[in-house]
């Protein structure tokens, strides 16, 4: 679109806007006209609305997490008496295989790509991301990626290698079925999604924040998400070669794993953990984030030690990329490799326990309030540090081989990852919820919820430490009362407490289903700022408007709501309020820029996607059907450079007088 | 795009790693060194850094606004990655009639997938070129057209430094 053309919009001249009809169509390649002012199904079919692909990222990522939670209860029951009948040995594997798989990629980071997409943009201040058609296209190839890992439960049994699919033993001779095919797509697919999600997040904070806005004025949690998409984007390319090579051998017949060829076993386990373990720090770090906006609003403190909390994040992430030898203590590594990791991965512990200190002195002497998002982040701040200590006890090498694969090392990443990452997400859940959807959840159910979802994890995941060191394996599909020991260390009783314990979770979890349909269905409207909060997301409506922020905020502190709401006196040293939250909106609204200019909703990323998902199929059933996906691919790509980002006059049906009407958005 | 780059640093450094883990793992079939052929790679080679100039030029006139010799420059820099990809077919179709498949060996396996990957690249690289032309001349891109051309240059050198890595590493060091 020339400078020319962007003068011709409807509001201003209707009938020169007609006058291009005869030459644009042919221009944006074809019949597919770009979808304006479009509702209905069709407004979040085709958005590229941050936040509407936030709350897509969301739903989409809490019905998986549904069902990656029914795949661990069946795992449960299964374990809960000795040789247990619920799944035979062969649907076990598989359960928790796609139960790992499922709550990693398809909850725990869509959901934290969730709230980065939702909530980066309102906290810098800027009224979209960098991209916004790759962040739609993000969406859908994560949605792609998804449908095709659980296409396999009903194509022929699902994948049955564990979520690290060591090869060769995901090979064909033992895998043969076609789960980890899927697999291996699903995961590619998700993650060229997660690879054009980092990249545009990154942009985004580099290129777009408010005016006076500096890297150290920027809130913690879009800190921490600028962490975990640098991880993602200097560790994805190494899985996806791993990737690539199993696919090779198991579609192509190439020889990369085959042990009788001269091949060395150790290979892939170097490839997947130098992704793996980066991606631990990926889940972790979200929660981090989330927490560290919670804890200070709560407490009515601003966070303690600010830049040591962002610094020990970003070391958290650089060292992340040294430790991922520490899965592989039992292999055989050689006493120096060894040694080193485990250095390592000790020294992990520090930033963990620089911030775990920062949240608690950030309580410290605060007047805190106990609401539902307070209660999880401090259980976030308690159970992670349990989760924290059996992991140091897991960077001592030799107390390492003894743990490896028994249910200690089940016990541990259940701490870190459900009592960090899910706590955190649930405490994110209630922060924001009045923000993305402008109702209030119920704190009474988020109370049952939380204290359900504490109990029942700890009695889910707590005798797992006693089970793993009795010798209790992971990834067996029964015990026997046979070996199941005596006392108090029998297998049997703790057994059975963790399977118990993990309905109790799964009733918290229903708690908060039952809490969101409750305030869905309530019609009272959340305030403004019901959290007195302290960061930018909250200078806006909730929900926010389309724009997200009706004059772009220039910023001169950090947690700039918090300072424009209350100054220091003088005399006494003490923070005065002079404005509430709702005073600042309304004037925010009543001094609204006029004519936004917001990019265009457009079918291109969706059908890209669709033609990436039959491109996939074709791997698994045939070269043919991966013709027709690549040319879907190729054709959406050339539709997708063709079109403008901003819709030009022609794609409007009539002349609309709310169409856009000049470029300022100055964002940047 | 330097992230993209960035990433696809890595994408290579996994490729080349399993490449040099392998190289020398031969149950089957041709031994490395009694099939390559480096006068005509090194040929292969210089033409694809030769496009890295040209390329330079193209960058340096679009700057100047000279969509003219853009264009000419852009058509030759495609016309040279096409010669290294259909240079890169050739030795296939050799290696493969000397007994060296994609499945013949660790070596095979790996050698295939790491250039194979290169090529790939390459070819995305000369379809961007000339998708790049086409737009120019039917003058479709909003702002600054030399930024355009700029960023399809950084992918187009970077596949070109790879190349050079890799061809030292397979094709010069004796194994």
């Amino acid at each position: 679109m020339s400078t020319n053309e962007l003068t011709l919009t409807p509001s201003q001249s209707p009938s020169l806007a007609k006058g291009k009809l005869v030459v644009s169509p042919s221009q944006s390649l074809g019949a597919v006209r770009r979808p304006v002012n479009t509702t209905g199904w069709r407004e979040w079919l085709f958005t590229v609305d941050h936040k509407k692909l936030g709350i897509m990222y969301g739903t989409v990522a809490f019905v998986f997490f549904i069902v990656g939670g029914v795949e661990a209860l069946l795992i449960r029951l299964q374990l809960a008496l000795p040789d247990g009948r619920i799944l035979s040995a062969d649907k076990y594997n598989q359960m928790f295989t796609m139960h790992a798989t499922t709550m990693i990629f398809l909850f725990a980071m869509p959901m934290a790509a969730a709230f980065a997409n939702y909530f980066l943009p309102l906290q810098i201040g800027a009224r979209d991301v960098a991209f916004p058609r790759l962040n739609a296209l993000s969406f859908w190839l994560f949605l792609t990626g998804g449908l095709i890992l659980n296409a396999s439960w009903f194509l022929g049994g699902a994948a049955d290698g564990g979520w690290f699919m060591y090869a060769p033993n995901s090979g064909p001779v033992f895998s043969p079925s076609n789960g980890v095919d899927f697999w291996i797509l699903g995961l590619q697919i998700a993650g060229i999604a997660s690879l054009i999600g980092s990249i545009n997040l990154i942009v985004t904070v580099l290129n777009m924040r408010a005016p006076g806005m500096t890297l150290m004025k920027m809130p913690v949690f879009t800190w921490m998400i600028l962490v975990v998409q640098f991880l993602l984007v200097f560790s994805l390319p190494v899985i996806t070669v791993a990737l690539v090579l199993l696919m090779f051998q198991r579609s192509y017949g190439a020889t990369f794993f085959d042990v009788s060829q001269g091949a060395d076993p150790l290979l892939w386990q170097h490839l997947f953990w130098i992704f793996g373990h980066p991606e631990v720090y990926v889940l972790i770090l979200p929660g981090f984030g989330i927490i560290s906006e919670v804890l200070p609003t709560f407490s009515r403190k601003p966070l303690f030690g600010y830049p040591f909390v962002v610094f020990s994040g970003a070391s958290i992430g650089l060292v992340g990329f040294g430790v991922w030898a520490h899965h592989m203590f039992a292999s055989g590594l050689g006493p120096v490799s060894v040694a080193v990791f485990s250095m390592a991965t000790m020294a992990i512990a520090i930033p963990t326990g620089v911030k775990i200190f920062n949240w608690i002195l950030t309580m410290w002497g605060g007047k805190i309030w106990y609401s539902a998002a307070m209660k999880f982040a401090i259980g976030l701040v308690i159970l992670f540090t349990i989760g924290g200590l059996s992991g140091v006890t897991h960077a001592v090498a030799p107390s390492d081989t003894q743990q490896t694969d028994t249910y200690y090392i089940v016990a541990h990443f259940h701490y870190v990852l459900f009592g960090g990452m899910v706590f955190g997400l649930f405490s994110g859940f209630y922060y924001w919820w009045p923000k993305v959807f402008g109702k209030m959840l119920n704190e009474k159910l988020g109370s049952w919820n939380f204290w359900f979802m504490v109990i029942g994890m700890n009695m889910a995941f707590g005798p797992m430490h006693i089970l793993g060191l009795q010798g209790q394996p992971r990834r067996m599909y029964v015990w026997t009362e046979a070996r199941a020991g005596e006392g108090l260390f029998n297998f049997g009783f703790w057994n059975m407490v963790s399977s118990i314990g993990s309905f109790i979770l799964a009733v918290g979890v229903l708690f908060f289903i039952i809490n969101v349909i409750k305030t869905t269905r309530n019609p009272e409207r959340a305030p403004l700022d019901p959290w007195d909060a302290r960061t930018l997301e909250w200078l806006t409506t909730s929900p926010p408007k389309v724009h997200n922020f009706d004059r772009i905020p220039v910023v001169h502190h950090l947690d700039e709501f918090f300072h424009r709401k209350y100054e220091e006196d003088e005399t006494t040293h003490t923070m005065k309020q002079v404005a509430t939250g709702a005073d600042l909106v309304r004037a925010e609204v009543a001094a609204a820029d006029v004519d936004i200019h917001m990019p265009g909703a457009s079918y291109w990323p969706l059908l890209l996607s669709v033609g990436m998902g039959v491109l996939g199929m074709g791997v698994i059933y045939g070269t043919p059907i991966m013709v027709v996906g690549a040319l879907l691919v190729l054709f959406s790509a050339y539709g997708w450079v063709l079109e403008p980002s901003v819709p030009e006059a022609i794609d409007f049906d009539t002349p609309s007088t709310d169409g856009p009407t000049k470029e300022i958005a100055p964002v940047g | 795009m330097w992230l993209f780059l960035g990433s696809e640093c890595l994408l290579f450094g996994g490729l080349i790693s399993t490449y040099m883990l392998y190289r020398g793992r031969v149950q089957n079939g041709p031994h490395p060194s009694q099939i390559y052929d480096i006068p005509f790679t090194s040929v292969s080679s210089f033409v694809l850094l030769m496009s890295s100039l040209t390329m330079v030029l193209a960058v340096s006139s679009a700057q100047r606004k000279d969509d003219t010799r853009t264009n000419l420059w852009l058509l030759i820099t495609g016309l040279l990655g096409a010669s290294f990809v259909g240079g890169q077919v050739y030795e296939f179709t050799t290696f493969y009639r000397e007994g060296l498949g994609f499945t013949t060996s660790l070596f095979s396996s790996s050698f295939y997938s790491l250039t194979g990957f290169h090529g790939v690249h390459v070819s995305i690289g000369v379809i961007m070129l000339m998708s790049l032309r086409a737009i120019i001349k039917k003058n479709k891109i909003t702002g600054d057209k030399s930024e355009v051309v700029e960023l399809i240059g950084l992918y187009w050198h970077f596949v070109d430094i790879v190349w050079i890595i890799i061809f030292t590493l397979v094709y010069l060091i004796p194994s």
